[in-house]
């Protein structure tokens, strides 16, 4: 299996343990990834609250540079950059005007766009293309007795619907009961965690990231699949603890972690000394679950 | 933030803010007033108007209200709205438009958001890619207020402990997308003048 890459901006920065997982697992999983050559920024949700032409011109830059390489399905695991290309590429597919308007902008840099990449979510693939029984069948280290939440958040989801049901998401269970945890039965996997909200409305993202936490206390562990929703779950529990009077502290783990550790990855290759939430009962099981794999 | 503040350009004319928002009316003219929007969104709770009032005063047409409202500012972009209108409405999309005439009228409640969203674009017109710290550093400088960065302190620290910081200084950098966001403003007010023709 053969795909074009479009890590995006978070997983060279804050969320570089995400691009180290994804890479490795994939390594594991015998998937080739081919980085889309000089991509930059997708515009993130910052583009499209400024204008609709620049936000459709920086997604349709990556998607020109991806139409020339390879034609092959283009890997993103950051859930922003997936809706922001995915969206772009099915205007300026759908859209003649629109199209020459973005091309208009490209032909500066020598770029055109037709609207062909075809842009899909990590989740997407790692559920449709690999599936769960991959993952089984290269169990290394099975995660027996821990309790893991699915957490999808918002854009991977909606509004596309590309993959899996946008209100009741089930794409995680397979693939997390492969490790041999449970998948936690909950409401919150396909609830908004407040996003940038956090940044500019500090009262409202503690709220809505609080309800997640709250909800996953019989859990060990949250999954996720997005930068944003990552940090939001990882970064603010003590704040949102002392808010709620009550510990909510757990570990937050990208997708692809859990998966590699299953796998027998080590935790280090995966970046888990780089995420925010790891809680000492988390590491414990690790220890002893490496143990019983040697 | 200079040239990055083109993106969108100002109006020039009433006609063409008033333009603007017929066109966001036309996006949402189907609307039975259901209230679907209201009760899917996550943050009705701190909203002073609910979404559906937000768009019956769009089809309105009464401005005033429409940006004294903080409503529009609070979408977090979940598109639960949009999956579940019954009349199919871009809401969400529509949502964005009313951020970018925020913007070009420089609505007061939207200088947070439009101080984040602009200084993130600034670090993405100069670098390609966005740097985060960079990113930040002209945030807290374009809201002129030396609190705000202790907020963010706590958060600075961890991911520093982490070695996620990028400890670069802010630069021009190479202004790598400069020409593409030159490029869109020159459209945007190509496009305006022609339609104010």
């Amino acid at each position: 299996m053969r795909y074009l890459y479009y890590p995006g901006c978070s997983l060279e920065g804050s969320a570089r343990e995400y691009g180290q997982a994804t890479e490795a697992l994939m390594k594991a999983l015998g998937v080739q990834m081919t980085e889309v050559e000089d991509w930059t920024c997708c515009g993130a949700s910052a583009a499209e609250a400024r204008s609709r032409l620049l936000a459709l011109a920086l997604s349709g830059r990556n998607l020109a540079l991806a139409e020339q390489m390879d034609h092959m399905d283009i890997l993103v695991p950051c859930s922003a950059c997936y809706l922001n290309l995915a969206k772009s590429n099915i205007e300026i597919g759908t859209d003649e005007h629109l199209r020459a308007k973005v091309n208009e902008i490209l032909a500066e840099e020598g770029l055109s766009v037709r609207g062909k990449a075809r842009p899909r979510h990590l989740l997407d693939i790692l559920a449709t293309d690999i599936g769960a029984e991959a993952v089984a069948t290269g169990l290394a280290r099975p995660l027996t007795g821990l309790v893991v939440a699915p957490y999808y958040g918002c854009q991977c989801l909606r509004p596309l619907a590309a993959f899996d049901d946008p209100e009741n998401p089930q794409s995680m269970k397979a693939l997390i009961e492969a490790t041999g945890a449970k998948a936690l039965a909950w409401p919150m996997g396909a609830k908004c965690c407040g996003a940038a909200l956090m940044n500019t409305k500090p009262e409202v993202g503690l709220t809505l990231t609080g309800k997640i936490l709250e909800n996953a206390r019989t859990a060990d562990a949250i999954v996720t699949v997005c930068p944003m929703c990552q940090m939001n779950l990882e970064a603010y529990q003590k704040k949102i603890s002392k808010r709620l009077a009550s510990d909510i502290s757990i570990s937050v783990i990208y997708l692809p972690q859990l998966l590699g550790l299953a796998m027998g990855i080590d935790a280090k290759e995966l970046g888990l000394d780089s995420n925010l939430a790891i809680t000492p009962d988390f590491r414990r099981f690790l220890t002893a679950t490496t143990a019983e794999a040697c | 933030m200079n040239k990055v503040d083109q993106v969108p350009a100002a109006y020039r004319s009433n006609a063409e803010a008033n333009r603007e928002m017929d066109d966001i009316g036309r996006m949402i003219r189907a609307c039975i007033q259901c209230g679907t929007c209201s009760g899917s969104c996550p943050n009705e709770f701190a909203m002073d108007l609910t979404p559906r009032r937000l768009w019956r005063l769009v089809l309105l047409g009464q401005e005033e209200e429409i940006f004294s409202s903080t409503t529009f500012c609070l979408c977090s972009a979940c598109y639960y709205c949009t999956l579940r209108c019954p009349r199919g409405l871009p809401l969400t999309e529509a949502m964005y438009r009313l951020k970018q005439a925020a913007a070009r009228r420089k609505v007061k409640a939207y200088r947070t958001s439009e101080a984040f969203y602009g200084s993130f674009l600034e670090s993405v017109r100069r670098h390609g890619r966005v740097r985060e710290s960079e990113f930040m550093t002209l945030y807290f400088s374009a809201m002129k207020n030396p609190l705000l960065p202790l907020r963010f302190a706590s958060l600075g620290l961890k991911l520093m402990a982490k070695g996620k910081v990028d400890l670069r200084p802010p630069s021009r950098g190479d202004m790598r997308l400069a020409a593409l966001f030159d490029k869109v403003a020159r459209l945007e007010s190509r496009q305006l003048t022609r339609n104010d023709r």
